[in-house]
Parts: structure tokens; C-alpha cells; sequence
């Protein structure tokens, strides 16, 4: 029988009430009495050198109240990028200045270098454009390829620069040596080149941002469209603004969807908070579609060499991985961690290989900034891992499965750490590869091959077994590996005079479920109805502190620091009840909400304990505080290392190159399951995202820096008719050893798994049938799959 | 985007050079073109309004020549800008040979824009970049090949200047 209350429950999602009703309240739904309107003046050329900004042609016209120029922006700070990475040689990274607005030059084709301020929109944006027909910006020639601009100094994303390289990062640099002993010495090598196509996020709502400031207290005010409204917070306040924190508030109410792209924090919420001090009244930018494309961070565009060396039956030895990453024209806030320790760390993937190394180039161009984008290196990592492997098994005439099989690390090797730096602390990775097995009846896959055969259709399956690290981070290790933030996170549980519960999180909820799933776990603690508790998130002058949501860490992170407050709230109501029942806390026994003293048929409920510490008539003050509160703060012991098999079976139209998913077969471990409605949800929208990029998602610049897919009508996002049921199971939990709720985090798994579980079934379709194609780069366009079947 | 294609004119090369560099020429050959001035020397001022795709603009711009081989050859580059569409630029590399019966026009095209024009109309840009290229030499060789006297004709279609350019210099 389905549990139907608490942990474990498909409790269904209170926030879709709102959501489905149309009674969210995203940020255009605001609207703040007095609300000026913001409109960006932005770069239709790549690179470009500002010669005049054409400010005045907006003076005078209806409506204008301001135009800000770079220049307004120049003793302020920069957008700091989140990580230090150091180059193999040891020299720090480059950090270009990143400014609130363009000045001197234009570095992307959206790259935004002034700003007008009017009344109503159309009359800011029809002031805006008179801005941009008066402004003279002498274009110059663009950074596009990264093996270009690598190769040619002279022609720089930044002139202060000595070239377009951001670092050179080894991982591990002291393996080096032995990974190229162990590989020159195989029996076998497999070389594959590949190219992890560029990602544009298309968050459903764009990003929009109000600024207000209060001029009777100096107060400021950013409601935005934020993952982490703390992280932002002190972005603007601390790095960009010089704001004091304590004078900044920052909100961000219901947002449509991030992905990563709403982590970082940008120019334009800068520029509304400036605005909105000049003219002492509120400032709201919205961006419009085309902005986000240009605009938002980008995600993946990887062009990588990986080599696996093995013996012939298999046995892995060795990869070795040489990947140019494209940070774009200047570094998003996670842009440096993304293409290194959310990606090196994991080329061990999860199979007991002895040699690893990799080797990550960043690179300036003059495209819009490349960050996060859900699942951040670990797509990419998972996808080189498992396309190279799967060709491997190809050229020797080896079994895919039982290969995996045979270099798994097994349940009796954990702790178990990797090459490259990481520790598992637990999984089975046979497990979710024998339930997918069985879920996707691959036993039957011949039969399904011969009826696609006999309409005409090439039928092929492809494999992935991924591994990731999530739940980020232990501050301690993200601290060694270069962050210049912590990673923990916290929550504040507020039990209420008559007993139910306001909880106040870090976590922020766009898509995640939050207000549904969390209310499961304090209703388990406190044995006390889900209805009665409230999650309260995304403002930081309500919420104790967070680090936000990303890297499937609100949960494993949040949701634990959480679950101890909840742990808190019992030890206190223990104190309480124990001088209610007059005996000693040792005595108290907690259960189903109910404090007994054992051994007595006398106790009281969780809401007369919550009565109790509100009206405190009788407390020995001394010893025993009024109120039920709690805050806690959690920063884990390690990462949470989510992993699991994928299996897809694709049909290929052979007369057009067309790709069908015929099917999509998940077996996840992600520890301990609250919600399993929930977790479904999250995993069907991963893999179709991730069948996206493999098959349809492209972000495309021309050699001037153009973006070509700036619209719905080049960039193609999956419908409904692209993807398949996807069949998810996540029976063979493996619970996490370092958190007490055994969570390990199911948010961005769907998208890391999936894109070489469907290139792989491409290639299995089309070298079943007779065509010798060793790879075919994403997404698998039908124009590609013809050239490559046709020549 | 780049082409490169050829056509034969039945006209002396030097009518044929000398159609290139007339204005006039040239605003009744530029599909769309609203206005042309200016000297070879100085340059023109160009007022085209087109549309890509979706994206309909009226760009103002100006066009150059250079590398000019009196006779033989030149390059015409021209760069517009249409404001909230963004900007089309590119040129060509024009030669011209005395052939049988004429002059032998080749040519080489390239193109590019920016802006909303390419965020929105980028896989259409060839194929328009053609069709202009295909309709300016097509309004070209019909400006100096076709007879005088067919202009008199009641079928004429609209907006075709039929031969006028020869009469226009008494050939």
C-alpha cells in the first residue's frame, strides 16, 4: 500500500494550485506603485569598440527619466566569478573586469551598454532604440572559435589580456605522467573527438527585475529572478554595488524556471538598483525573449579529445581527456567551476578505472557568458565517459553491458575514491543496471528491432551508467578546490503558539517542489499533519541564510539543515515537557507527536508543547526559554553521489535521418525517496532535456559572432511529440551515508544521463544496419544523420 | 554567407562599366531601393527597405567602391543599418571580359548581418542574399540589354525600366 502522508508519500504539489490557476505571483505580476521601466541598449555586434553612446538622442523624448552609460558605472565594482582555478603552471586564472554596463568596448552580440529609464515600456524602448541609432560603435573582428583563439593573440575577447585563454587546469596534474605511461603501454586505445554542443537555457519565464529604494532609510530593495537570493545579495551588495548588506533586501517570489541560469547574478539588477536611487522610485526591467537568448548564460559547448585505453577483453586502464571549454566574453559567476570540478572530478565516472587526467582550456569569446546549465560539467563529463566507451566496445566487438559490468566498482569497494579526488561513499551501480535491464526488457530488443525493420525503420538501443556528485558541497573541500563562497545551507523552523509550523529555508523552489516535499518531512518529525506546515523561501530578510538551489543540493543540503532544526525543535519541546510533566528530559520519549513520560500514561501533544513555550506562566527561566524556534545550519561531509543506468531505443527513418525515441527506461539510485510523484516528475524533465540536446538543441554564432538561433524558429526546443514515456525507477536505493534523511538529490540526473544513452542508440541503429559511423556530433539533427549514413 | 556566379550581357564592356557606376542605375537595380546619391569617388548614400524573413527595415547606408581596374573590375561593399533590425552589410567583387556578343559580368558576393535580422532570419539569409544578388543583376542586364522600343509596349510590367539605360547615354 502507497504511503499516503509524510516521507515517502506522492503527496501532490500544493504550489501547482496557484501555478495552475494563474494566481503565482511572478515577478511581472508585480507591479509597485510608481514603477518605472527599464530598457537595455544593447551590442548587435560581437566585438566592438564603443566610440560615442548616443545618450542625448533620448533627451526630451516622451516619458524619458534617465539613460545610464557605462560610464555611470566605472567606480563601482565588477561581477566577480565564484571559484579561483589555478593554470597548471600555477598562475591564477584571468578575471577580466565584468561591468554593470559595456564600456570602451562591446564584447557579445547582446553585451548591454546603456540604459533608458522612461515611464511606460514603449516609451523607454522607443528611446532605447533612438539611443542605439545615435550610437557609434566601430565593430572589430570577432572571437568565435575556440581553436582560433587560442591560436591568435593578437585578436582579444579583452585587450588587457595577453591572449584569449582564461587558464590551462590539469586534473590531476601529478597523474600526468603515469595516465600517459599507462596509455602509451595499452593494449588498446580508443580516440574520440567530440563536440558538446552549446545550450541555450530558455527558462520559461525570462529573467525581470525590480529595483526600489526607500530614501526615509536608505534602504534598497532587488526582487528578481533569482535561484539564491543571498548568493545575489551579496553579489550586489558586497562586490558590484557597495551596498551594505544589511540595508539590501533581496526577494525572489515565484520564479518559472532556472536550470542554472537564474544562479548568477546580472548587470541589469545592478542597474535597476542604481536607477531606482536617482529617480527615488521603483525600476522594473522585464526581458524579452530575444534578451534571453542573447543574454541569459549559456550552457556546455565543450570541444573535447578523449582517449580510453584498455585491455582487449575491456578492463579499462586509463582516460585521458583534453577539452577547450567556452567561457564566452566574460566569467559568469560558477563559469570557472562548471568545465573543471564539476566536470574533471567525475571522468572516473563509475567504474574502478586506475588512471585518469584531464586537461580543460577555457577560453574568452565574443559570445554571451557559458555557465551551469543543469547537471554543469557532469552532462559533459558523463557524456565523453560514455560515448567513449560505447565506441570502444564497437571496434573490439564487446559487449556494452557486460563491459559495464565488468568495470564497475563493486558494493564491497565503498568508500571508494576516484582518481580524481572524489570519495563514493556508497551506491550499486550492477543494481541499476540489472533493473534497467529488465524494466527496458533488453532481452526482447531483437524482436522490437525486427517489427521496426519490417516498417522500414532502423532500430538501435543505446547505454549510459552515470554517476555524479551533487548536493554541493562540503564547504571544506570546495573551499581547498578553490570557492570563494561556503556551501552549506540552513533553515529556521518557527513552530507557531497553536502548534503548526513555519519553516524558513535557503533553498529556493522554481520548479523543485519545495512547498510540497518539505512539509513531508516536517509532518514525519513532528507527527503532526503536512497542512500544518508552511515553507517560507526566497527572501532574505525572512529566511535565516542560503546558498540557494543548483547542483541537486536543496534537498541533501537544505532539506537536512532543516530536518535538524526539526531535531532541535524536538530536543526543546522534550525541556518543556519534561517540566510540564515533572520529570527529567531523560524520561521524555517522543513519538507520533506525542511526548510521554515513560513509564507513565501521562504526556502532551506537540501542540500543547507549542502552547506551553508561548504562554511560559510557570518556566524556570533560568534553565528553561519561552518560544519553540530553531535554526541549524548544515554543510555536509562530502558530496551525494547519485547514479544509474539509462537505456534508450531510438528508430531511425532511413530514407530522411530522422530520429525517433521509441523509448526511455530510467534506474536511478538517489538514496532515500520523499516524494516519488515528485522525483518522476524531476527525471522526465531531465531526460528531455536531455534528449534536447542530443537531438535537437543547438545555440549557434556565425564566424562574426551573430547568434544564428536567437528564436524559437532556428533554436528547437523538445515538445511533447519528441520524447517518449519515460519509465523511472528508483527502487535500488543505496541510502547516503553522511546525511540522516539518506537523500542524495534527483534534479539534474535526468539531463546528465541521457544525451549518450540516445547518441549511443543512434549509432547502434545505424551500424546494425550496415553503415560503419564510428560518432556523429549533437545534436542529431536529420540533416546529420542522412550526411552520415550518405556520405 | 558568400556566392559567386556569372551572366552575360549583350553590351561593350564599357556600357557595361559605366551602367555599374551610375546611380541612377543602381537605384532602379536595388530591389527595394528607395534612394541613391553621391559620387563614385565620395561614395553613395543608400536608403533600401527590405524584408527578411519576418523582420521588415528600412536600412540607410552607404556604398563604397574600391580596387578599381577602369574597365575590369572593382569591388562594391555597402553596409546598412536598420535600426531595430539590425545591420546587413557585404559587397562584391565584380570583373567584366569582352565575350562573344557582350561582356562577361562575374561576380562574387559576400554578406552578412547582425542583429535581430540574424537572431531571427539566420536560415534564410542565403537564400535571400541570392534572390537580391539573382534580382539586382537580372534588373541590371534588362536595364541595358533590352530594346528602346519595348518600353513603348502597353504590356510592360510595372516598375521594369526596359533598355532605358542606353538610351539614357544615346547607344
Amino acid at each position: 500500500m502507497p504511503k499516503d502522508h509524510g516521507i515517502g508519500a506522492s503527496t501532490k504539489r500544493r504550489e501547482d494550485v496557484r501555478f495552475l490557476t494563474g494566481t503565482g505571483n511572478y515577478l511581472h505580476d508585480i507591479t509597485v506603485h510608481g514603477q518605472a521601466y527599464a530598457v537595455f541598449v544593447r551590442s548587435n555586434v560581437a566585438n566592438g569598440r564603443i566610440v560615442s553612446v548616443g545618450s542625448d538622442a533620448a533627451t526630451g523624448m516622451p516619458g524619458v527619466l534617465a539613460v545610464f552609460t557605462g560610464a555611470d558605472f566605472t567606480a563601482v565594482g565588477g561581477n566577480p566569478a565564484g571559484w579561483l582555478i589555478n593554470s597548471r603552471n600555477g598562475e591564477p586564472m584571468r578575471e577580466p573586469k565584468r561591468p554593470v554596463l559595456a564600456h570602451g568596448k562591446v564584447r557579445h552580440v547582446g553585451d548591454a551598454y546603456a540604459a533608458v529609464i522612461a515611464a511606460s515600456y514603449n516609451e523607454a524602448k522607443d528611446a532605447a532604440q533612438a539611443v542605439a541609432d545615435a550610437s557609434v560603435i566601430e565593430e572589430l573582428p570577432a572571437v568565435v572559435d575556440m581553436a582560433k583563439a587560442l591560436a591568435d593573440p593578437t585578436n582579444r575577447v579583452h585587450d588587457e589580456l595577453p591572449d584569449n585563454q582564461c587558464f590551462d587546469w590539469g586534473w590531476i596534474e601529478d597523474n600526468r605522467a603515469r595516465v600517459d605511461a599507462a596509455i602509451k603501454a595499452a593494449p588498446h586505445v580508443t580516440t574520440l573527438e567530440l563536440i558538446n554542443n552549446r545550450l541555450i537555457p530558455n527558462a520559461m519565464e525570462p529573467r525581470a527585475s525590480i529595483g526600489e529604494y526607500f530614501p526615509g532609510t536608505g534602504d534598497y530593495k532587488l526582487t528578481t529572478t533569482s535561484q539564491n537570493p543571498h548568493l545575489t545579495r551579496l553579489l550586489v551588495a558586497a562586490f558590484v554595488m557597495g551596498i551594505p548588506e544589511n540595508k539590501l533586501t533581496v526577494v525572489a517570489p515565484d520564479v518559472g524556471g532556472g536550470f542554472g541560469s537564474k544562479i548568477y547574478h546580472y548587470g541589469e539588477e545592478a542597474l535597476v538598483l542604481a536607477a531606482a536611487k536617482k529617480l527615488k522610485r521603483a525600476v522594473k526591467w522585464v526581458a524579452e525573449r530575444s534578451e534571453s537568448f542573447l543574454t541569459d548564460a549559456h550552457g556546455r559547448d565543450h570541444v573535447t579529445r578523449i582517449e580510453l585505453a584498455c585491455e582487449k577483453d575491456g578492463t579499462f586502464i586509463a582516460f585521458r581527456t583534453e577539452t577547450m571549454a567556452n567561457v564566452g566574453a566574460y566569467l559568469s559567476n560558477f563559469a570557472t567551476v562548471t568545465p573543471t570540478f564539476l566536470h574533471g572530478t567525475l571522468m572516473a565516472g563509475p567504474y574502478k578505472v586506475p588512471n585518469v587526467y584531464v586537461n580543460v582550456k577555457t577560453v574568452f569569446t565574443n559570445t554571451a557568458p557559458v555557465d551551469a546549465y543543469r547537471g554543469a560539467g557532469r552532462p559533459e563529463a558523463t557524456y565523453s565517459l560514455e560515448r567513449v566507451v560505447d565506441m570502444m566496445c564497437r571496434e573490439l566487438g564487446l559487449d556494452p553491458f557486460e563491459v559495464r559490468r565488468k568495470n564497475f566498482i563493486t558494493t564491497d569497494m565503498f568508500p571508494y575514491t576516484t582518481p580524481v579526488g572524489l570519495a563514493y561513499d556508497i551506491g550499486n551501480y550492477h543494481a541499476t543496471l540489472d533493473k534497467a535491464t529488465q524494466l527496458g526488457d533488453v532481452a526482447g530488443f531483437e524482436g522490437r528491432r525486427a517489427a521496426s525493420a519490417a516498417k522500414g525503420k532502423l532500430r538501435g538501443l543505446g547505454l549510459s551508467t552515470w554517476i555524479e556528485a551533487c548536493g554541493i558541497a562540503p564547504s571544506n573541500l570546495a573551499g581547498i578546490l578553490g570557492a570563494r563562497v561556503g556551501l552549506y545551507d540552513a533553515a529556521t523552523v518557527r513552530v507557531n503558539p497553536t502548534g503548526n509550523v513555519s519553516v524558513f529555508v535557503g533553498a529556493h523552489s522554481h520548479g523543485q517542489s519545495h512547498e510540497t516535499v518539505f512539509p513531508q518531512i516536517v509532518a514525519d518529525k513532528f507527527g503532526i499533519p503536512e497542512s500544518s506546515v508552511e515553507i517560507v523561501h526566497g527572501d532574505t530578510s525572512k529566511i535565516p541564510f542560503g546558498m540557494g538551489s543548483y547542483g541537486s543540493r536543496s534537498l541533501a543540503v537544505c532539506g537536512q539543515a532543516m530536518s535538524n532544526a526539526c531535531d532541535k525543535v524536538v530536543a526543546k519541546g522534550r525541556k518543556i515537557a519534561a517540566h510540564m510533566l515533572e520529570v527529567t528530559e531523560a524520561d521524555i520519549v517522543f513519538s507520533d507527536g506525542v511526548f510521554t513520560a515513560s513509564g507513565t500514561n501521562k504526556s502532551k501533544t506537540f501542540g500543547e508543547i507549542a502552547f506551553s513555550a508561548y504562554v511560559p506562566h510557570n518556566y524556570p527561566l533560568a534553565t528553561l526559554e519561552p518560544g519553540l524556534e530553531e535554526t541549524a545550519f548544515y554543510d555536509p561531509a562530502n558530496f551525494t553521489y547519485p547514479a544509474g543506468t539509462y537505456i534508450c531505443e531510438v528508430e531511425v527513418d532511413a530514407d530522411t535521418g530522422r530520429v525517433e525515441v521509441a523509448s526511455f527506461t530510467c534506474a536511478d539510485d538517489f538514496g532515500n525517496v520523499m516524494n516519488p510523484m515528485v522525483v518522476r516528475g524531476q527525471v522526465h524533465g531531465g531526460v528531455v532535456q536531455g534528449i534536447g540536446q542530443a537531438l535537437l538543441e543547438h545555440g549557434v554564432y556565425d564566424e562574426n559572432g551573430q547568434l544564428l538561433s536567437g528564436s524559437y524558429m532556428d533554436y528547437t526546443m523538445p515538445r511533447a511529440d519528441d520524447v517518449p514515456f519515460v519509465t523511472v525507477d528508483h527502487s535500488c536505493a543505496t541510502p547516503c551515508t553522511h546525511n540522516t534523511l539518506g537523500v542524495k538529490g534527483c534534479g539534474e540526473a535526468g539531463a546528465i544521463g541521457s544525451p549518450p544513452a540516445v547518441v549511443n542508440a543512434v549509432l547502434d541503429a545505424l551500424n546494425r544496419a550496415g553503415h560503419n559511423i564510428a560518432h556523429i556530433d549533437m545534436p542529431l539533427t536529420p540533416s546529420r544523420v542522412w550526411h552520415a549514413m550518405n556520405g | 554567407m558568400k556566392l559567386a556566379e556569372e551572366r552575360h550581357i549583350a553590351a561593350e564592356p564599357a556600357v557595361v562599366w559605366a551602367a555599374v557606376l551610375n546611380p541612377e542605375v543602381l537605384k532602379q537595380c536595388v530591389p527595394g531601393c528607395e534612394s541613391i546619391t553621391g559620387s563614385v569617388a565620395d561614395g553613395f548614400e543608400a536608403v533600401v527597405v527590405q524584408k527578411v524573413g519576418p523582420v521588415k527595415a528600412r536600412f540607410a547606408g552607404k556604398v563604397t567602391f574600391s580596387d578599381i581596374v577602369e574597365g575590369k573590375s572593382l569591388r562594391i561593399a555597402g553596409e546598412g543599418q536598420g535600426g531595430v533590425a539590425g545591420f546587413a552589410k557585404g559587397g562584391a567583387n565584380v570583373t567584366m571580359a569582352a565575350a562573344e556578343g557582350g561582356t562577361l559580368l562575374t561576380y562574387e558576393v559576400d554578406a552578412s548581418v547582425g542583429g535581430k535580422i540574424a537572431q531571427l532570419g539566420s536560415r534564410i539569409i542565403d537564400g535571400f542574399a541570392k534572390n537580391m544578388a539573382g534580382q539586382f543583376f537580372d534588373n541590371f542586364q534588362h536595364a541595358i540589354e533590352v530594346p528602346v522600343e519595348a518600353e513603348e509596349e502597353p504590356e510592360v510590367e510595372e516598375g521594369k525600366k526596359k533598355g532605358w539605360f542606353k538610351r539614357l547615354i544615346g547607344s
